[in-house]
């Protein structure tokens, strides 16, 4: 199902899995937006204690939140240290709170919103911008592809390491990373002569 | 029906110009044709230039009277494209919504649309993967999804580049069927000779031009003679 491609929407049926799609990004980037500029140790500790009731609302699994904090731990840290070391602690407090904070909204918004909801939502809001051109259904087609890439990227890398394992090369970083790249390459190209072949965009105005 | 006028392919390669493809004329009017010939030879080229994937350096190919190479967009509406690895043409995260991606211009409404792609899935009996993820399925199911895609435009043709390469004897078994069943013309690029048997009419291709031509038997066996000389068991 495409609502587990990336492994984090949780089905439910909580308020936050009710609310439309557009309404939760609309809130997250107003969320982020009001952070940025407000920026008070206060106001930081407010959006991390919503963000943590969000995350036990939309009943998140504790090891999906501790793994999204975990890839962002080194990065958190040189942060929170070297805003103590230049403007202290309370301002690494705000800075980096702050950003804990969105990240789990962030994680809020994927664990209670499916892909399909989330391609629906941006073809909607895209939905203005087709007297300008812009194809509403391509935007929503060009964000599935990049979804669908994630997989299909992943699958390529774990042959591709396999591969070299397999003739002894697996510290070669050269048999690891010339393959891979060759393969997403190769599959980017297929997919595009794929879509061509279906006729995807032959509907657009242009020449033949 | 396919005409191809004296069409040449040529492609870059290191050391200059390479010809693919060297003065085919052929006008295809059966309902199953298939193209068979050794890896490299040029049928896959062949089969490209009748949906305008690919387009010839000179000559002309026309499909039902319209130039491929000038009126892409009309070509490709009539003929319908099937991929030896269907990963690639499968471009949409569940089931139903790759079909439905090609019933985009026939119902603008989506939810009509998803209606009519579960019932293209039910007609080809996989109606029950329509919230599958493509990713999640093997590998017959997937080439069974590609063509239930490609058919979903209901082309006047339909195109497949060796479409049981990948599959085991029963999915190939199965898609096979399928395909010489099916009430489009199909041009058929394989290697499975059995597949090939089965149609109306056969194409060796090989060098660039097409060697042999007409009934499969025959065609089959002049394909088992150009081994025979060129590979002594």
């Amino acid at each position: 199902m495409s609502r587990d491609l990336l492994g984090v929407y949780q089905p439910g049926s909580s308020f936050l899995h009710r609310m439309p799609p557009g309404a939760k990004i609309a809130a997250l980037a107003a969320i982020s937006l009001l952070t940025v500029l407000g920026s008070s140790a206060l106001l930081t500790a407010l959006v991390l204690a919503t963000a943590l009731a969000l995350l036990l609302v939309a009943r998140a699994r504790a090891a999906l939140v501790l793994r999204t904090l975990r890839g962002m731990l080194v990065m958190m840290t040189l942060l929170a240290l070297y805003q103590a070391w230049q403007r202290g602690p309370e301002r690494a407090f705000t800075v980096v709170g702050a950003l804990v904070a969105l990240i789990l909204l962030a994680t809020v918004l994927t664990v209670t919103t499916s892909v399909d909801e989330m391609l629906d939502a941006i073809t909607r809001a895209c939905r203005p911008l087709r007297r300008v051109g812009v194809d509403p259904e391509l935007v929503a087609l060009a964000f599935s592809l990049l979804i669908r890439g994630i997989p299909t990227t992943l699958a390529i890398a774990a042959e591709t390491a396999q591969a070299a394992k397999a003739r002894g090369l697996e510290r070669d970083p050269r048999a690891l990373l010339t393959p891979m790249v060759i393969r997403v390459v190769a599959h980017a190209h297929a997919t595009g002569e794929a879509l061509h072949a279906r006729g995807i965009g032959d509907d657009r105005p242009g020449p033949d | 029906m396919i005409e191809f006028h004296d069409v040449h392919v040529d492609a870059e390669g290191p050391e200059g110009s390479v010809g693919i493809l060297r003065g085919v004329s052929l006008a295809l009017t059966e309902r199953r044709v298939a193209l068979i010939g050794p890896n490299g030879s040029g049928k896959s080229t062949l089969a490209r230039l009748v949906n305008g994937l690919v387009l010839p350096t000179r000559g002309s190919v026309l499909v039902n009277g319209l130039d491929v190479a000038t009126e892409g967009r009309a070509v490709r509406r009539q003929v319908g494209f099937a991929f030896t690895d269907p990963s690639a043409q499968l471009v949409m995260p569940t089931a139903i919504e790759d079909v439905a991606l090609s019933l985009r211009r026939r119902h603008r409404d989506k939810e009509q649309r998803e209606q009519a792609a579960q019932g293209i899935l039910e007609e080809y009996r996989i109606g029950e993967l329509a919230r599958r993820s493509v990713h999640s399925l093997s590998g017959g199911q997937r080439q069974l999804l590609a063509l239930a895609g490609v058919l979903a435009t209901e082309p006047a043709i339909l195109v497949a580049d060796e479409p049981t390469t990948l599959l085991d004897l029963a999915n190939a078994r199965r898609i096979g069927a399928l395909l010489l069943g099916l009430s489009q013309q199909l041009v058929l690029a394989t290697h499975d000779l059995e597949l090939a048997g089965r149609c109306d009419r056969a194409l060796l291709v090989d060098g660039g031009q097409v060697v042999a031509d007409g009934v499969p038997v025959e065609v089959i066996a002049h394909y088992r003679s150009l081994v025979e000389q060129r590979e002594p068991a």
